[in-house]
């Protein structure tokens, strides 16, 4: 796959319903547990998720913004409603099609970073070429690496790493099959606010310059601040949609929704 | 994705190397076994191969072929005419006869004991002038050349410490006598004979010490040039009469490697099957260490997923580890098992079962089964966790404290548990009480039984383990104090992995239990046997209790000054009524002093009415073949002459140790019927305690070494401590799986440590001492050994308990060793200590800021 890791967007989405969406969500609910217990996380989200912008989703805790997430990124399976995914609707795949879907369209950045602990900074950026037996082209994985700073870490282990090095190598990762769409929750989550920025920059960048689809869960205003769209999630449904917004915006909008 | 795996292995080296000790040890104990069975047929191979390599045909006696329990009877002796027609047949080049005995030659030590290490005792007579028919090569010294010298063999010449010029005894059919070495021997290209010994005499000496008069017992034949040994076969057949047998020397070496290699196969079996157990035991443990580390694992493989791994590739990296660890035990182990082959024959020797030796063979098929299996067992042990680990959804790497989906079936293991043990009923059943099956089937449905046994109720074990772990959970409680307490929390946390980890525990000590308790009932009906059968004071048998003896002996203690009644019991074998079966010869109007019949038909009476054509046979033998008392049936004896016998009575002697053989007659038929007239027991009754008497009788049987002389309680003792000896060689080798089971306990609290440091380090923050952190480990080893012993110890009674109930023919009595069972116990807790060691030290050593940061 020569294509990779260049700046132009892959094409196959271009069918369906609207040249730029590449991933939609209708009507999604979920519902977990059962009986007096069961707890609605979802009621209802309908979404289009456009090519080449970064999404932020904000809201309160306990709103449904990693469920969502989760549903979306085909980690978990909405109660209703429907996922899309660069064109193919989720509702059918079996285990194997997912996992194939997942290969090619998606890229994950955790919270906790989720590296393995016994391979390189390299290598766990390596991971899901490897694991689909496939090979990075050299020049361009230089050029990764050079992006999100690891060139002089890369034979590193995580445990030899910081907490912003160990995010980057996770974003590299997320970056290096150049999916359709890469979901991050709470990138920053566990990281101090200085090293925070800086990932909030790399992942803006990966934006700009390869126009890399972003969905980014997040409880930092100026992390939505960088945002092409800033979605508010509040009790399980789409309680604002804003587009390039402010700092001062997204805060605002933030004590409107929890005073609410 | 294998680099994955194998990083991830590679990452955790120390606990992949406790895991694959497991299987080491099964492992080691195959390739030992096939190392040293392999080298004990070379080394027969070699005596058998080496001893005919110049020798052309061979002519011996047709001998009936005979076998009773294993043992076949050997040919009666040649007479000696035949090695003149021998010669004269013109396609002979050279010709000489031999004198063998296997049983009745024995060499005295400096103490005046015969040296008897249960392996046959040699003697030779040999024509020294023919090199090329010499099975044996000359170390030192020379032939014997009259009838005052022999040859030695090496092994005993350097146990001993005999030279050529000494003087040694040699106990034979005749008085014990004093010769001259000569000379020191050996077979060629064997580095020693095991517990065997030989005396070579020459020929003339052989035939008059061991009643071969006129007689030899082989002859060896060279062919003239350019005769083939075929041919050579072929014209002494049609010379001879056709009571001999004709063999070229290719094939009487391979008759006798086979009668040998069975006996070797059986040692094979035998030990295998102590590998295959440890084995199995290893199995559990690896099965449960995957199972632990693929749920530690959990969010790791959630990631794998997430970057796009499918099922597939998760399958294959916890297969890829257990192929890596098995492959890498299996090497281990295998070479392992160079060095317990050498400790296995040491075992062995220990229990004066010395086996011949060379160098140790290690061939291409050992490597291949060690490595086959070592890598199989593994591999099948890691698919149940492998597939565990397919189902860990990708959504897992997202979530805080993730753990292992239970598996689809879950619920349905309490069913297949049932179902396991109901399957393990059916074969038991099965096995142990349906009386037409071969002997292979039934040890197979027994071996599957048991396995589907213990697979069973490890199973269920789950459901047990709250309860045992309360009540086995008590001393804990009261002595350890709160780390007792949590002790016992802890091993209830995760009841799957404490039960398998007991499992493996229990699977050795319902095995020990089981030895234990057959053993008991065994010894106690062996006692009992001979309680009920002996009257006599004194017994007299061969040194090794079970070989018949030379009959001198019995004259000899009729001179004894205390000897009131003396009577001997002849045996040999021979077909009787179409069957291999024992065959005694007793003096009717005496043998009533020394031995009880329990009549089923007839009385003490009928002996004096015997007369020479009467018979008692033994209940089972005649329910066997249909005989009533009036009837009769043929004896044909291993020499060819048969006897025309009447049944007079029936008795019924303990089926478990009848003294006598199936068919029991006077003495004067025995002799005129049987070649050899050897003595299995003479009965002396004494005038006078039996121990008062005894140095007198022993005084005059001193020229009949081989004849032991003991009261009955001797007797009995002897013969507890020679079972005792057998039931500790299966003590030493089920504790390899007990051993095995230790490393189970030793990798589950390694893993369950590793998993709590967090909580180690919190314990720690508020105040508990590195001591207490060790006594909690420590208890939690010991509840889990215990329950172990509490499911095991139960399971062995109830399988000793099936065997004696399907050995009902044989009247094994059934009693439990509550001693050695509390014992077992005890080996339970300090199994439970040792493996405590090293895990208790790790945590306890944990760095309290290290372990509360620890992510
Ligand atoms: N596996 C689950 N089982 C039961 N309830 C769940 C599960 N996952 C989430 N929930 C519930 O669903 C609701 C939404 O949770 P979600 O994790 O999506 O919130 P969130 O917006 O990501 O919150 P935070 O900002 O704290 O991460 C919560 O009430 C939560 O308790
Ligand atoms: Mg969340």
């Amino acid at each position: 796959m020569d294509t990779r890791l260049e700046p132009t967007a892959s094409s196959n989405a271009a069918s369906n319903g609207g040249s730029d969406v590449v991933v939609r969500g209708h009507e999604l609910t979920r519902r977990f547990g059962e009986g007096d217990t069961a707890v609605d996380a979802l009621r209802g989200v309908s979404l289009d998720v456009q090519r080449g912008q970064l999404t932020a989703v904000m809201g309160p805790s306990g709103s449904g913004k990693s469920t969502l997430m989760h549903i979306l990124a085909a980690l978990d399976r909405p109660t209703s409603g429907h996922v899309t995914i660069a064109g193919t609707p989720l509702g059918k795949l079996n285990d194997t099609e997912v996992t194939k879907l997942r290969r090619e369209h998606i890229g994950f950045v955790f919270q906790f970073f989720n590296l393995l602990p016994m391979l390189t900074a390299e290598e766990n950026v390596l991971l899901p070429l490897s694991i689909a037996g496939e090979k990075p082209e050299p020049d361009q994985f230089e050029e990764l690496l050079q992006k999100v700073g690891l060139t002089d870490r890369r034979k590193h282990r995580p445990s030899e790493l910081s907490g912003g090095q160990q995010q980057r190598v996770a974003i590299a990762r997320a970056l290096v099959s150049r999916p359709t769409v890469v979901f991050a929750d709470e990138p920053t989550g566990n990281l101090d606010s200085k090293t925070g920025g800086e990932i909030l920059e790399l992942m803006r960048e990966s934006v700009d310059s390869y126009g890399q689809t972003t969905m980014m869960v997040t409880h930092e205003a100026r992390a939505a601040a960088i945002a092409d769209r800033v979605l508010f999630l509040a009790d399980g449904v789409i309680a604002r949609d804003l587009g390039r917004a402010s700092t001062h915006d997204v805060i605002t909008a933030m004590d409107e929704i929890t005073s609410q | 994705m294998i680099s994955v795996a194998l990083r991830g292995l590679a990452g955790r080296k120390f606990r992949a190397l406790l895991t694959a000790i497991a299987i080491v040890l099964g492992v080691a104990m195959i390739s030992g076994t096939l190392v040293l069975t392999d080298t004990i047929d070379r080394a027969f191979t070699r005596i058998f191969v080496d001893s005919y390599a110049g020798t052309d045909a061979v002519v011996s006696a047709k001998s009936p072929d005979l076998s009773f329990e294993g043992e076949s009877v050997a040919a009666p002796p040649l007479p000696e005419e035949v090695l003149d027609q021998v010669r004269k047949v013109p396609s002979v080049g050279a010709a000489v006869g031999s004198v063998f005995e296997d049983s009745a030659v024995k060499i005295l030590d400096s103490k005046g004991e015969p040296i008897v290490k249960n392996a046959p005792t040699f003697g030779f007579g040999l024509d020294s002038s023919v090199a090329r028919f010499n099975p044996l090569e000359l170390e030192d010294g020379r032939w014997p050349t009259s009838d005052r010298e022999v040859v030695i063999d090496s092994g005993t010449a350097e146990d001993e410490g005999f030279g050529v010029g000494d003087r040694v005894s040699v106990a034979t059919l005749q008085p014990v006598r004093d010769f001259q070495l000569v000379g020191i021997a050996q077979y060629g290209g064997v580095e020693s004979l095991g517990g065997a010994t030989f005396v070579v005499f020459d020929i003339p000496t052989a035939q008059k010490l061991l009643d071969r008069e006129g007689k030899l017992d082989a002859i060896s034949v060279a062919a003239r040039d350019a005769t083939s040994p075929d041919e050579l076969v072929r014209d002494l057949e049609g010379a001879l009469s056709d009571t001999v047998k004709v063999q070229t020397g290719v094939e009487q070496a391979e008759e006798q490697s086979e009668e040998v290699g069975f006996f070797v196969t059986f040692i094979r079996y035998f030990l295998l099957t102590f590998g295959a157990i440890a084995l199995f035991v290893g199995a559990f443990v690896i099965f449960n260490t995957l199972s632990i580390t693929v749920a530690q694992r959990t969010r790791e493989l959630a990631t794998l997923r997430t970057l796009g791994a499918s099922r597939r590739q998760v399958l294959g990296s916890v297969l890829l580890e257990a192929l890596v660890i098995g492959a890498l035990a299996s090497v281990i182990g295998l070479f392992s098992g160079l060095a317990l082959a050498s400790g296995l024959n040491a075992l062995f020797k220990a229990l004066e079962i010395e086996l011949p030796t060379t160098g140790l063979v290690f061939s291409l098929r050992t490597v291949i089964v060690a490595l086959v299996v070592g890598i199989v067992v593994t591999m099948l042990a890691g698919l149940a966790p492998a597939l565990r680990a397919t189902r860990v959804p990708p959504i897992s790497a997202v979530r805080e404290g993730a753990t292992l989906p239970a598996s689809r079936f879950a619920r349905y293991w309490p069913y297949v548990a049932a179902l396991m043990i109901a399957l393990a009923g059916a074969l038991l059943g099965f096995s142990l009480f349906v009386d037409d099956i071969g002997t292979t089937e039934r040890l197979l449905a027994i071996a599957v039984g048991v396995l589907a046994l213990f697979v069973g109720v490890a199973l269920m074990s789950p459901k047990l383990i709250r309860p045992l772990a309360t009540i086995v959970g008590w001393p804990a409680r009261r002595i350890g104090g709160a780390a007792g307490r949590l002790a016992q929390g802890n091993s209830l946390r995760n009841p799957g992995r404490t039960a398998a980890t007991a499992a493996a525990l229990m699977i050795g000590i319902a095995l020990v239990t089981f030895v234990a308790v057959l053993g008991a009932g065994l010894r106690d009906s062996n006692r009992d046997a001979i309680e009920s059968q002996i009257r006599a004071d004194l017994i007299l048998t061969s040194e090794d209790g079970y070989t018949e003896f030379v009959a001198g002996a019995s004259d000899a203690a009729k001179t004894a000054a205390p000897a009131r009644v003396v009577t001997e019991v002849r045996e040999e074998t021979a077909r009787v009524a179409g069957s291999a079966q024992n065959v005694s010869g007793i003096d009717p109007d005496l043998i009533t002093t020394g031995y009880a019949f329990d009549w089923k038909e007839g009385s003490d009476a009928v002996l004096a009415q015997l007369g020479t054509d009467g018979a008692i046979v033994a209940e089972n033998f005649a329910d066997d073949k249909g005989l009533l008392v009036g009837e009769s049936f043929t004896l044909e004896a291993p020499g060819g002459k048969r006897a025309e016998l009447t049944v007079k009575a029936i008795a019924d002697p303990p089926p478990f140790y009848p003294l006598l053989g199936a068919v029991t007659i006077p003495k004067q038929t025995f002799d005129s019927t049987f070649e050899r007239k050897r003595n299995r027991f003479v009965f002396v009754d004494v005038n006078g305690s039996p121990e008062a008497a005894k140095p007198a009788v022993e005084a005059a049987v001193r020229k009949y070494p081989d004849a032991r002389v003991q009261t009955r309680s001797e007797w009995i003792d002897k013969e507890d401590r020679e079972f005792q000896q057998f039931l500790s060689m299966l003590y030493v080798l089920l504790a390899l799986s007990v051993i095995v089971s230790i490393f189970g306990i030793i990798n589950t609290l390694v893993l369950s440590v590793f998993e709590r440091t967090r909580e180690v380090g919190m314990l720690r923050a508020v105040g508990m001492t590195r001591r207490q952190v060790r006594r909690m480990i420590r208890h939690e080893s010991i509840i889990t050994a215990l329950i172990g012993a509490a499911l095991g110890l139960p399971l062995g009674v109830f399988l000793a308990a099936l065997i004696t109930q399907a050995l009902g023919q044989f009247e094994i009595q059934f009693k439990v060793p509550t001693t050695q069972l509390l014992i077992f116990a005890v080996v339970a807790i300090v199994v439970g200590i040792v493996a405590a060691i090293l895990p208790a030290r790790r945590a306890a050593r944990l760095n309290v800021l290290n372990a509360l940061q620890y992510e």
